[in-house]
């Protein structure tokens, strides 16, 4: 999502280390390919002009022009006054670099991850006073009521039992919706087991303008059902409306001092041009929200709102929407989105995904196994899913450090995998345990079975066989061998792309391209 | 046409805010004063912030540079006169009208991004053409978002227009053909059809609004007559984008431009003409079925930039 802001800030740190000595004019004139990226990316003028700014004034305070490193140390101070304007702790990259020099890990820039401390909670939940009451609100299209269904689910992983209150009486079926995403989030099994309900009164519903007010009412008694019944957490979504119409504004300052709700957050569009500084600003000022939500996160949007909203605001960021499913809801941390912007992926997110999909029972039974030489295609097949279950490959590979830029104008489709899982599907229970039973006969039936190739079936079980033997002899091997294992294969991480790419017709056809993208970067 | 009846004044009254921020940033920031580096600087700015994107506005501004440097731009209210022209000129005569079938349903098929407005934007393309004494049919396709089918039926019901839809989460391609049959069996001058929002970068879901396409242009010949794509007029830069891709995968023939009420800047509109060869058709001031303009790039551009020297001077 940031591929445009990843690229132009590269080619300023790629500039400034080419030249042996470097003026204060070379970092002035390398900033100005930053401030169009900006610009493009929708960052408000105003933040561009004092974004840029600070960064030289801040480059030039560090003397980064006597510097041995000057693109090295640049990086250093992008990233810092990234993190700042994102709403994180600005000191965040000196501590990161202090603790890789006491670690001794890695070379080149170091991603300031893992730092405790850094962030104040994500979101203030009082358990001993009744129910915690949060109300959602924002323009018209903003994606409130999604975002109530994925903050509901969020909140039902972490043990808490919600009530969703529909208080959006002014777009049509707007409460049906609410009742609908609110079902499924009940009924996902793999949430927990905490309740989760919907307050709605749909013969409040009465056409746009008519309504004004009665939402209030709606939301005083949901909150009352929601103590009724031991509910933990409220959720108010209220009806989308510009910040300029004074009577739907009133509405929600009314809901505001009746119900004083614990938490406010504005969601946000995250592809919203040069005036999302001015509604957030608006709602900001009559409500004092307590966070913002960014929504779309998922689109090719170069996130120029996340950068103003919070700079021009003083809201810090909470969360940011990445998809349609239900899970689709990320914690929202300025470091981590910094270093994504800057090109260097966030492995702490993705490990976090990771966890939530896997528990550590799971992941350690299956390493033993690994180690054992022991993994069937079952075992495949079921890594495949999990993976799956995280998001879009894309996006996942983007939140590695480097590959993210790699992929740019790379096609990774998800579509591959369906032919990986077909052909699996396709093996019999022999076959899936001992892949190398797999003969001509054999090989031609399941191709058949899965509607695809002799050849991909082949191709499949070989890398089958070449990854199995990896973790093998990484089994055997201490975790600092084995680090330098993956890191001795090279273009490893390409290479095993490239085989999951080389499936399928269209796969083959980029493949040399990843890998020769892998080889440049080295 | 009576369609296009007070269009200058409508047009301005539901872009009073665009007109504010736009013209009272342009018009306050020229008029009056001699132009120089300073002025064409906050020129720039001022551009950019009303969503004209970097392109466009380095491209007028290179205008005003030369203009300034050749000695024919010499005061604010020059540069506010030379804007005007060049904004007016990125829009040539176009057909600006809904294209109709020779004969039989005229298909509309209505696109766009999550949120971006595509159902009231219908409401209103309805009540329009309705109000023409048109039999209008609408097709629910948008079986994925929960509620999306509802909120038309509901619409269908205000506007006393009927809906044919299918089972949530079910194939919107099948509607999509059911719809077909159907508008060729009541005789039906207008079917629309909704589409679930979908953001362009998720392909499996621009390969669906192919196939619906496809399967519309199988049931009615020369459909769809339109394709619309529904644009929020408060999104950024990244809406070129969209109409790029959208064009890519579903061939538009037009874009409505919705919330335009809301946003406090129209430069959107200059940057996706600058960009896109597709006509702006329609702009939508509001939430109540009539608040439909058809986009007019003259009237547009005249109420961006109108001297209301009773009024503002």
């Amino acid at each position: 999502m940031f591929e445009r802001l990843s690229d132009s800030f590269n080619s300023v740190f790629r500039k400034l280390s080419g030249q042996s000595s470097i003026s204060e004019s070379n970092v002035r004139e390398a900033m100005q390919d930053v401030r169009t990226a900006l610009l493009e990316a929708d960052v408000h003028y105003e933040v561009v002009e004092k974004f840029c700014d600070s960064v030289v004034q801040e480059a030039l305070g560090r003397e980064v022009t006597k510097s041995l490193k000057p693109g090295q140390e640049m990086i250093g101070v992008v990233y810092d006054r990234l993190v700042e304007f994102l709403g994180g702790d600005p000191g965040a990259w000196k501590q990161a670099e202090d603790m890789a020099a006491s670690t001794g890990a890695g070379q080149g820039p170091v991603l300031p991850i893992g730092l405790s401390g850094e962030h104040p909670p994500i979101m203030h939940l009082p358990s001993d006073q009744g129910p915690t009451v949060i109300m959602m609100c924002g323009l018209q299209g903003s994606g409130k009521t999604t975002t109530c269904g994925k903050l509901a689910a969020y909140l039902k992983k972490r043990g808490r039992s919600v009530m969703l209150v529909a208080a959006d009486l002014q777009r049509p079926a707007a409460v049906e919706q609410l009742q609908t995403v609110g079902a499924q989030v009940a009924q996902d099994e793999t949430l927990g087991s905490a309740k989760v309900l919907v307050h709605a009164e749909p013969d409040k519903t009465a056409e746009y303008g008519k309504a004004v007010g009665v939402a209030v009412q709606v939301c005083r008694r949901g909150v009352e059902e929601a103590r009724k019944q031991g509910i933990d957490t409220v959720i108010l979504d209220t009806a989308g409306r510009l910040h300029v119409n004074d009577a739907l504004m009133e509405e929600l300052n009314q809901v505001n001092k009746t119900l004083r709700p614990h938490q406010i957050f504005l969601i946000v569009d995250a592809m919203t041009g040069q005036d999302a500084v001015n509604s957030a600003k608006a709602f900001h000022e009559r409500l004092e929200v307590d966070g913002i939500i960014l929504t779309k996160f998922d689109s090719d949007t170069r996130g120029g709102a996340a950068i103003s909203v919070k700079h021009v605001t003083g809201a810090p960021i909470k969360f940011i929407g990445v998809g349609e499913k239900l899970g689709a809801l990320e914690e929202f941390h300025p470091s981590r989105i910094a270093s994504r912007i800057l090109g260097m992926g966030d492995v702490l997110s993705l490990v976090e995904k990771a966890r939530h999909e896997v528990s550590e029972e799971e992941a350690e039974a299956l390493q033993a196994k690994l180690a054992k030489g022991e993994m069937t295609m079952d075992d495949f097949l079921k890594q495949l899913r999990t993976i799956r279950r995280m998001g879009p490959l894309k996006q996942l590979l983007g939140l590695l450090p480097g590959i993210g830029a790699a992929l740019k104008d790379v096609h990774v489709e998800d579509k591959q995998l369906d032919r990986i899982e077909a052909i699996v599907n396709s093996m019999n229970r022999e076959e899936r345990k001992t892949p190398d039973v797999l003969d001509n006969s054999r090989r031609k039936r399941i191709a058949s079975g899965s509607g695809t190739s002799q050849n991909e079936v082949g191709q499949l079980a070989k890398q089958f066989a070449a990854v199995s033997k990896l973790f093998k002899q990484m089994g055997s091997m201490s975790s600092k061998a084995q680090v330098d294992a993956v890191r001795a294969m090279g273009a490893g991480a390409g290479a095993g792309l490239g085989g999951m790419g080389g499936f399928g017709k269209k796969g083959s056809s980029y493949t040399p391209s990843i890998k020769s993208k892998f080889k440049k970067r080295k | 046409m009576s369609f296009f009846k007070n269009v200058i004044s409508r047009l301005k009254d539901g872009l009073v805010k665009t007109r504010q921020s736009l013209t009272r940033g342009l018009r306050s920031l020229l008029v009056g004063r001699v132009l120089d580096d300073q002025l064409i600087a906050e020129l720039e700015s001022a551009l950019i912030q009303a969503d004209v994107g970097v392109v466009a506005t380095r491209q007028l501004i290179a205008g005003v540079r030369e203009g300034y440097l050749a000695g024919r731009l010499k005061r604010g209210e020059d540069v506010l006169d030379y804007l005007k022209r060049e904004i007016k000129a990125m829009w040539p005569e176009h057909d600006r009208q809904l294209r109709s079938a020779p004969s039989g349903p005229t298909v509309i098929l209505v696109t766009g991004i999550n949120g971006a407005g595509k159902t009231t934007s219908i409401s209103k393309l309805c009540a329009t053409l309705r109000n023409q004494n048109k039999k209008v049919i609408l097709a629910a396709c948008d079986t994925f978002r929960a509620g999306a089918v509802r909120q038309l039926e509901i619409w269908g019901e205000r506007l006393g227009v009927e809906v044919i839809k299918g089972q949530q989460g079910g194939d919107p391609a099948s509607v999509a053909f059911d719809a077909c049959k159907a508008a060729l069996a009541r005789n039906a001058d207008v079917l629309i059809i909704d589409t679930a929002g979908r953001l362009h970068t998720q392909d499996p879901l621009m390969r669906q609004l192919a196939k619906i396409r496809s399967v519309i242009a199988r049931q009615i010949e020369g459909a769809p007559h339109e394709t619309l794509l529904v644009l929020d007029a408060t999104s950024g830069q990244n809406a070129l984008r969209q109409a790029e891709e959208f064009a890519k995968t579903a061939d538009l023939t037009g874009i409505f431009l919705a919330k335009l009420d809301g946003t406090a800047k129209g430069g959107i509109v200059v940057a996706i003409r600058s960009a896109t060869n597709i006509p702006v058709k329609f702009v939508g001031l509001g939430e109540t079925p009539d608040d439909i303009q058809p986009f007019d790039p003259d009237s547009f551009v005249e109420a961006l930039f109108e001297t209301e020297s009773a009024v503002e001077v």
